[in-house]
């Protein structure tokens, strides 16, 4: 069993447990007495202001927010303790979806999204559409947590689903401080399973790619020179191979919020964030071409606003009134927290943006 | 007026040397940033040396600069502290190579 050594936001009650605590403190503070603009202004300095969705590419559903692990970053504050989990009815409604959108990529996650009890069957059916590009974001140590997720691997080479994997550092140390004791090893094996069933391996259709954050408050560095990083040490250490990496920019929300407070590394942070604002990466980043479903059915422009409770400004707002034409039509809802995504190349839970 | 020499919040107003004298000011800059990109040496290797020299010239803005550019390129705590070490050893040895010249005196003198 991995040694979690923090408990969620939730299970420990924390007032950054509250979407709206969060919200708060982000607009207040460095960003109220005029140390740093605020998103909307910064963005509006380059008439980047509001921010409408580009073609959709990405239908993003959030199965559920339990997890079997704890990680000092989560965005999403999952956990074991989290118990919301999407319903076969939801998952239906977005069946419906996935069958008619314009999007080219399902993408589900969550907390693991493995832990819903009907994750094999919606794969299965969601497998049967066809589209293009079926990502499935699996933190690895699921694969190992339990015998009736042990074959998890087969699985996804029956579907041919596209694995995209948590891996903060390609040294033991550094990734089981932010996931975890044991963590790393766990996701080691794993990862060598699904290099024995062709995953990862070059010239493989079964894409495996793993995403990279920072293990602490200091911004991400080039995508591109850490993939080589990582590709050199985890072939050498392990003889694991993987296709691409996805770098990722921690979002000052959730638990990672929580650090940055309680490490007093917050206006460093955010101050780092905003001098590394580039609005070549706002015209690219994932909120344009992305909408993303929740637990329970709600629409999103983004994960992170999913979680801080930012629902679409549309008409449409759940699941079961999909329309896509109408909810192109929007207005995507920004705050101090995108400045996560806009930062230096940019950020997107498919990497850089630029 | 401060009172103290350092204030770690000056390593953000870098920049603004520039506005006292432009061209010397961003010829630096250019040249800095040059300086720094992929190369006959990678950026990684660079931002050891960096940091190696940062302690050398024991400059507390650099050494903050490039922990943390160290740390976003992925670079390990061991491998930032045997720069580090690289660095101080070459500190110590500027140091005792000079006694070399006071041997060469105490023998020129009392040998």
């Amino acid at each position: 069993m991995t040694k979690l050594k923090i408990q969620s936001l939730h299970k420990r009650e924390s007032e950054l447990a509250n979407a709206k605590r969060q919200l708060e403190i982000l607009s207040n503070g460095i960003f109220l007495n005029g140390g740093l603009p605020k998103f909307k202004d910064k963005t509006a300095e380059t008439n980047q202001f509001p921010l409408k969705p580009n073609k959709l590419e990405i239908f993003q559903v959030n199965l559920g927010y339990m997890c079997n692990q704890v990680c000092s970053h989560c965005h999403v504050d999952a956990g074991p303790d989290r118990t919301e989990i999407m319903t076969k009815e939801t998952m239906k409604q977005c069946l419906d979806v996935i069958k008619k959108t314009e999007a080219h990529t399902l993408d589900l996650t969550g907390g693991a999204p493995e832990m819903n009890p009907n994750f094999r069957w919606f794969v299965e059916e969601a497998a049967k559409v066809g589209i293009k590009d079926f990502i499935v974001r699996s933190n690895l140590t699921i694969i190992r947590a339990n015998k009736k997720y042990y074959d998890l691997p087969d699985f996804f080479k029956k579907h041919n689903v596209h694995v995209v994997s948590s891996m903060p550092h390609w040294t033991r140390g550094k990734t089981d401080k932010q996931r975890g004791d044991g963590v790393f090893d766990k996701s080691i094996k794993a990862l060598q399973e699904l290099n024995a069933l062709g995953y990862g391996m070059p010239n493989s259709d079964l894409k495996l790619d793993l995403v990279y954050n920072p293990t602490g408050a200091f911004l991400p560095g080039d995508q591109a020179s850490l993939e080589k990083e990582f590709k050199k040490a985890l072939l050498e250490d392990f003889g694991i191979e993987f296709h691409n990496l996805f770098v990722i920019t921690n979002l000052p929300i959730s638990r990672f919020l929580d650090y940055l407070i309680a490490s007093e590394n917050y206006e460093d942070y955010m101050y780092s964030l905003v001098e590394a604002y580039n609005p070549l990466a706002v015209a690219n980043v994932m909120c344009t071409n992305t909408i993303s479903v929740s637990w329970d059915g709600w629409l999103y422009d983004c994960d992170f606003n999913q979680m801080l409770g930012l629902k679409v400004a549309s008409k449409v707002k759940h699941i079961k009134d999909y329309n896509e034409e109408l909810l192109q039509n929007r207005n995507i809802i920004t705050s101090q927290h995108c400045y996560g995504c806009t930062a230096g190349a940019g950020s997107s839970c498919q990497g850089a943006v630029i | 007026m401060s009172k103290t020499y350092y204030d770690p919040s000056d390593l953000k107003k870098f920049g603004n040397i520039t506005e006292w004298s432009e061209e010397l000011g961003e010829k630096f800059f250019d040249y800095y940033k040059k300086v720094f990109e992929e190369g006959a040496l990678t950026a990684r290797e660079k931002s050891l040396i960096a940091l190696a020299v940062s302690h050398v010239v024991k400059c507390p803005y650099c050494i903050d600069a490039y922990t943390k550019d160290g740390l976003q390129r992925g670079i390990t705590k061991e491998e930032m502290m045997e720069a580090v070490h690289a660095g101080a050893a070459i500190e110590s040895g500027a140091t005792l190579v000079h006694a070399v010249q006071m041997m060469n005196k105490v023998n020129q003198l009392d040998g």
